[in-house]
């Protein structure tokens, strides 16, 4: 077969790896600044619930927690009457979400610490509430100390999509292990694979340098 | 209030200030007068930034009571009439009389000039924005910056930085102003804008100003009283003209020499 044959269902591979990412990234982002935000609360319950979030997301398997999710949630939901049963899709992005959420809380905490004293002196003196501070005055100063680390989550979240492919999703690497079981091309299917990935890493690579200029416009030597 | 007269806006009665073994203020009293314009001048060390830092609530006290403008600072009157510390509320109702100018400035990076002036207005006083707005233009035109209100902090040079500081304060509608060595940040050159502006503020606005400074020769025109803090005291207080002419302590003495010597 011709390598231009392949084109059309790794491009569709490509179109599911390219939704995945661009989901689990927005869910995952959410998810970082709950937890990241929590992590620094003072109420112990809300402290514990990030803390324990991270921690058990960080320190397992992304393969496991999204086999546990797709396989093991639904027979422990049966066990107690409840349907648990998630599309793959779901599944999926929860997974991912999840994953990259607990390693984006820590950014975001550590970005949130990174704001100095005086800022916080200064929202004080002005009479800010705690909560206006955080969101007035210390996020918008430490969402640009995130991008940088952002974007290596985002890449490496578009990376880990092609796990799903274990749970039947067809995306990229589905896609591309499909074609290979038929046609047995190993060399030309995977070498265009690997350039897609790529690809695909170039432009989210772009946009998020593009956003990080865009949240740090106000910062020296910005423009 | 039957503590301080009608006439007195700040009071320190006994006051204690520790950092874990180390008293930085030593059983402090000290008052300020409504509309008095107040210098505190000292060693570093002495706990002269911390006066105002404790005022601005930014630094709890170990002991004693402070009063600010009939009230308590720190302490809340319980049911029984017995003081007992603060509320967050009661803390935050205290601010609203006092502004703050730091030493580095403390400006919002990611506002422009007029932003920082209109931020706590409009998210804390909830004030109108147009109302804000009109408020922070005639405080920039106060402090010469208008044409920089569009500007973002970090295109401005240090004095007109600290010109922001002061006119953000103000913002608020303070009744006491505080300066912690508002130009020992500066280059020398920028130093004789900014006290332009404390000085026109001393001298057109009955605003009570207490002010941390190394600026001896600011400090003698513009002040009604000198304090020189010495080990977490008032060692010695005056009239400018007095006590920089004539100090009656040994301390004051060798303090004075020195930095007049330095300048």
């Amino acid at each position: 077969m011709d390598w231009t044959q392949y084109l059309n269902p790794l491009m569709q591979g490509a179109w599911v790896t390219i939704e995945l990412t661009i989901y689990s990234t927005i869910f995952g982002a959410i998810l970082s600044f709950a937890a990241g935000i929590g992590k620094l609360a003072h109420n112990p319950l809300i402290k514990a619930i990030a803390v324990g979030y991270i921690e058990i997301f960080r320190g397992t398997s992304l393969l496991v927690q999204l086999f546990w999710l797709y396989f093991a949630l639904p027979v422990a939901g049966q066990a107690i009457g409840l349907d648990l049963r998630l599309p793959p899709v779901v599944a999926g992005v929860l997974a991912l979400s999840l994953n990259i959420g607990a390693y984006g809380a820590e950014v975001v905490r550590g970005a949130i610490q990174s704001v100095s004293k005086d800022q916080y002196e200064a929202a004080k003196a002005l009479n800010f509430t705690p909560r206006k501070t955080l969101w007035r005055v210390a996020l918008p100063q430490a969402i640009p100390e995130m991008m940088p680390s952002f974007g290596n989550l985002a890449i490496q979240n578009l990376k880990d999509t092609a796990l799903v492919s274990l749970i039947s999703l067809s995306d990229l690497a589905f896609r591309a292990e499909q074609l290979r079981n038929f046609t047995q091309d190993s060399t030309t299917i995977y070498t265009m694979t690997l350039f897609m990935y790529f690809g695909l890493a170039l432009v989210l690579t772009a946009m998020m340098k593009v956003l990080e200029r865009f949240v740090g416009r106000w910062r020296a030597g910005a423009r | 209030m039957t503590e301080t007269g009608a006439d007195t806006i700040i009071k320190f009665d006994k006051v204690v200030k520790r950092f874990d073994t180390f008293t930085v203020i030593d059983e402090l009293d000290f008052e300020v007068k409504r509309g008095e314009k107040v210098t505190i001048i000292g060693p570093s060390g002495s706990g002269k930034s911390t006066v105002l830092r404790i005022l601005m609530t930014l630094e709890p006290i170990s002991g004693g009571v402070v009063y600010v403008d009939g009230d308590t600072l720190w302490h809340e009157k319980g049911g029984n009439g017995d003081l007992k510390p603060a509320s967050e509320s009661h803390l935050r109702k205290m601010r609203e009389k006092m502004g703050m100018v730091f030493q580095q400035f403390n400006l919002f990076p990611h506002m422009t000039v007029r932003r920082n002036l209109t931020e706590a207005p409009t998210q804390v006083l909830g004030m109108p924005k147009a109302e804000a707005k009109q408020r922070a233009d005639e405080l920039l035109e106060m402090v010469g910056l208008t044409a920089h209100a569009d500007k973002y902090p970090h295109q401005l040079s240090g004095g007109q930085q600290q010109r922001v500081g002061i006119a953000r304060a103000l913002a608020m509608r303070p009744k006491i102003m505080l300066f912690d060595e508002p130009t020992s940040a500066l280059d020398p050159e920028l130093v004789g804008e900014v006290l332009g502006v404390i000085r026109r503020l001393a001298e057109e606005h009955d605003l009570t100003m207490l002010l941390v400074t190394h600026e001896m020769n600011f400090a003698r025109q513009i002040s009604d009283r000198v304090c020189f803090f010495d080990r977490g005291k008032v060692l010695e207080q005056g009239k400018p003209e007095d006590l920089f002419t004539n100090p009656k302590e040994e301390r004051t003495r060798e303090f004075l020499k020195a930095v007049l010597e330095d300048n």
